[in-house]
């Protein structure tokens, strides 16, 4: 069992020395013989980096693999939009990384809340990424003698980021969804696109089966498999504006841990710094303007309050480079936490800029005069373009207008070492799981978390699981697990759809979102959040009394889709209140008030919350109860994070 | 401003479809087109109406989902840009605009301005791939490429599948969605063992599918967001009629 015995979780970290760990586990895991392989159904939810990576690779080893996505195609989940790249500890430009180093820098960047077993491997396994993808023909930047080229991004003073143009999210999909297209082809993995899973099937305490809604016709559907992979993703949109796409949602977590999943860090978030601002009320989403830009472009705001001037009439002396001047030593490839909270700062003291004063510039005026126009357009043309779309400004020649957003959840699912969820047979890739980020994730991470589950952990680990329930019987969908879930699906769809109330799922979901921000954001405070939970409270109940989902269940009815999810947000929304008021401390994104120093750097505090808080589900109405994973730091000291 | 709609509106595949109108008259400059029709799609709700059915997700321009035909042109009038990247600014008020799903026989219609695009997946699925399982490949710096090649081979990459190729076309054909992956592969050294068989494969499946020829008539490129240039489409060609005469 995974699960924590008397409140005590078990991660399952094996022994020995850290750079030994991963290769002893491989040699005590399980394995499945070739023959017995196809007698599994596996079911991979979401088709992103993790799950498309996972369902080709355990399809190529054999399994049988069903793969769901509530997309159209596969190629469209939104991995594909990260823009600057992926983490390698290849060393090629000789600049002094190692393993060691990548791994050191992921566990400082989280502000030492991720466990260092699965942070070491994930360096361990990031320079065999670089290998697949290239071998997939993943068109990776490289220099004029054919080798590829690397950049150096945010939290590292080496440079190991390789990349794509802005890019990279796509072609790392591409490759990863050509790979599974290419086992479609070879009929070992079914695709079910336009599904989304609405909830988890247990029998015996084990998962069996997922029931999803067909988004084309509105039928309930029953898929039944010896083990269920969730790689659904981040929980961002419970913000309502966020850089994450607009189908992105947490309905598959959230149901999962309802049905006894439970969930790790939920109030950890990342709030990016360099977004472009919000323009207004119909603004629907928010776009990243890649961490990359950050290594030519200088972040500043005027010195004074309130200088409305053209930023090309401020002159130099009047204006303050703050990351630069806060941080010597990282300047403006300081960490995002740390760069969206000065960012706040800055605004909140009136020297904003803009419209909304909700701004700060990233010039890029001296890297044109060192490096040239052609330069900057070989690196970061798409994204000046895009910039220029959205906003109808040329940042070739005026500086662009940032400001902070909502990009990643670092909180999700709690899983072991394995992946494995506190339900057995659950398994929980990439975004989706509570993951290898600690409290803050550093740039060019995620793509490398999400490839190092499905490529290069899950077909491992799981074979472990499958090993020992060999001889377990097999779960049809006739079995009546199956029917109690659907009923409950059904249930609830009818329910939103006979509210028939005044107010759209926009308007609350607006609502939430701005509650979410103001209070669960970059900075949380003791009496704000007691506030918001029963906001939401409120706010939810409003909901189930007032809002109007217009059609029915029987055709594409997209609004009835966002319905469900929004619904879903209200009660995780509330989940995420609870643990960052629980959690008294400041440490990477989570920032309390009540613990900063005189200069506002974040306090942690390691006496008391050197662990995972993780969070059981315990009924409706009931309060959850807090399960605690203390983080054992045998190879590396938490030291006060410095970037100065 | 104002702005004037004429919304392709239609329950089912079975269900004859019409054009209906609609005005805004509080649009923002600043919206995107597809916050438009969000805009819309409240006012339609709150007078207890049904809203528009639309796909979109990233509205980033790369996830490739949005497709729409706007006054017969696919993504509208910016070259360049998917429609969740065209913005308001770009219409004057009192502008009228006909929208329009991808119609095409091989992209079978759903509801509203939503089609099935899934015929793009099974030609992928016949051979838009290089067959290496997951594992222990080579060196990743093992084979250079030619930054030329390197570079060529990201272009046609870039493709992001919207299928704005086929609306545009007047025989709805999907060659440049097929070329451009052929030739991204072709380019690369580790394409090179199945360039035959892939070509084949895919050009046979396209066809297959009830897409049409290319006729060279480049409407394709002049829509394409992603910029894709058609000398995919000759490189596809090429490598069909060498990989036949080569094929016994």
């Amino acid at each position: 069992m995974t699960a924590s015995n008397n409140g005590v979780l078990n991660s399952k970290v094996p022994e020995g020395n850290l750079q030994d760990k991963w290769d002893n586990h491989k040699n005590n895991l399980r394995l499945v013989n070739p023959a017995n392989k196809r007698k599994f159904t596996i079911l991979v939810v979401g088709t992103g980096l993790a799950g498309a990576s996972a369902a080709a690779s355990l399809a190529e080893l054999g399994y049988n693999v069903k793969a769901f996505t509530i997309l159209d195609s596969a190629r469209r989940a939104h991995s594909i939009a990260a823009q600057g790249g992926i983490n390698a500890a290849k060393n090629y430009p000789n600049d002094g990384d190692t393993v060691w180093r990548l791994f050191h820098d992921t566990i400082k960047g989280g502000d030492y809340r991720s466990r260092e077993a699965n942070v070491f491997r994930l360096a361990q396994v990031s320079n065999n990424i670089i290998d697949q993808c290239v071998a997939q023909g993943v068109p990776f930047a490289r220099e004029y003698g054919g080798l590829l080229d690397n950049r150096s991004f945010g939290g590292a003073q080496v440079s190991r980021t390789f990349y794509a143009r802005g890019q990279t999210g796509q072609q790392l999909l591409l490759g990863a969804y050509s790979a599974m297209m290419r086992q479609v082809g070879a009929g070992k993995i079914q695709m079910f696109p336009r599904r989304e899973m609405l909830d988890l099937v247990k029998v015996d305490g084990k998962a069996k089966g997922i029931v999803t809604r067909n988004l084309t016709t509105g039928e309930i559907e029953r898929y039944a498999g010896d083990a269920v992979l969730l790689c659904t993703g981040g929980y961002g949109n419970v913000y309502y504006l966020s850089t994450m796409a607009k189908n992105c949602n947490a309905t598959a977590i959230w149901r999962c841990h309802k049905r006894g999943a439970q969930f790790g860090n939920p109030s950890f978030t990342q709030i990016h710094p360099t977004c472009i601002p919000v323009s207004g009320k119909y603004q629907s989403k928010l776009t990243l303007m890649s961490e990359s830009l950050r290594n030519d472009g200088r972040v500043w705001v005027p010195k004074e309050k309130g200088d409305n001037r053209p930023p090309n009439e401020i002159p130099e002396d009047e204006r303050d480079y703050y990351l630069e001047r806060r941080y010597p030593s990282f300047g403006n490839l300081a960490p995002r936490d740390v760069s969206s909270r000065s960012a706040k700062y800055v605004c909140d003291e009136g020297r904003g800029v803009g419209k909304t004063g909700l701004a700060v510039y990233m010039d890029f005026a001296d890297a044109i005069k060192r490096l040239g126009v052609d330069a900057i357009k070989a690196k970061y043309g798409n994204l000046f373009a895009m910039y220029e779309k959205i906003t109808a400004e040329n940042p070739y020649e005026v500086p662009m207008r940032i400001f902070p957003a909502v990009h990643f959840t670092m909180g999700g699912l709690w899983v072991d070492y394995n992946l494995s969820s506190t339900i057995p047979g659950l398994y929980v890739l990439g975004e989706a799981n509570f993951a290898d980020h600690g409290g803050n994730r550093l740039g060019a991470s995620a793509l490398m978390q999400g490839l190092a589950d499905g490529y290069f952990v899950i077909p491992y680990t799981l074979s472990d699981y499958l090993a020992e329930n060999l001889h377990a019987e097999k779960v049809g969908i006739d079995h009546k697990a199956f029917d109690e879930v659907e009923n409950e699906t059904m249930e609830r769809i009818n329910n939103l759809l006979s509210v028939k109330g005044k107010k759209t799922v926009l308007d609350f979901h607006r609502e939430l979102g701005q509650l979410m921000w103001d209070h669960v954001g970059m900075s949380r405070n003791k009496e704000g959040l007691e506030m918001v939970i029963k906001k939401i409270s409120e706010l939810r109940e409003e909901f189930w009394q007032d809002v109007n989902i217009p059609g029915e269940n029987s055709t594409l009815n997209k609004y009835l889709e966002y319905g469900l999810r929004v619904a879903d947000y209200m009660e995780l929304g509330e989940l995420m209140a609870r643990d960052a008021l629980d959690r008294e401390e400041s440490c990477g994104g989570h920032f309390r008030e009540e613990h900063q120093t005189e200069d506002g750097e974040a306090v942690r505090d390691d006496e008391k919350f050197c662990n995972v808080s993780s969070w059981e589900y315990k009924g409706e109405g009931k309060e959850p109860v807090k399960h605690v994973e203390d983080l054992n730091f045998e190879f590396v000291t938490p030291s006060q994070r410095s970037y100065k | 401003m104002t702005i004037h709609l004429k919304i392709w509106r239609q329950k089912d595949r079975n269900t004859p479809g019409k054009l209906v109108d609609y005005t805004l008259d509080d649009v923002n400059p600043d919206m995107s087109f597809l916050e438009m029709l969000d805009w819309l799609n409240e006012r339609l709700m709150n007078e207890g109406k049904e809203p528009v059915e639309f796909d979109h997700d990233c509205r980033e321009g790369i996830c490739g989902s949005c497709n729409l035909v706007l006054n017969g042109m696919a993504h509208g009038p910016m070259p360049g840009t998917a429609v969740c990247q065209l913005h308001m600014r770009k219409y004057k008020d009192g502008d009228t605009i006909v929208v329009e799903p991808w119609r095409a026989r091989a992209f079978p219609h759903i509801k509203d301005l939503v089609v099935d695009r899934s015929s793009f997946d099974r030609i992928m699925a016949a051979g838009g791939y290089i067959s290496i399982n997951t594992g222990a490949p080579a060196d990743a710096n093992a084979i250079p490429v030619n930054k030329y090649d390197a570079d060529l081979a990201f272009d046609y990459a870039a493709c992001i599948g919207c299928g704005a190729c086929v609306a545009a076309c007047p025989n709805s054909s999907a060659s440049l969605f097929t070329g451009a992956k052929i030739a991204q592969l072709a380019h690369l050294p580790q394409g090179h063992p199945e360039r035959k068989k892939r070509v084949v494969k895919m050009v046979d499946k396209m066809a297959e599918e009830g897409f049409g020829d290319c006729s060279n008539y480049a409407e394709c490129e002049a829509v394409c967001p992603a910029e894709i240039s058609i000398t995919s489409i000759a490189e596809m060609r090429r490598e069909y009629v060498k990989a036949l005469s080569e094929i016994e």
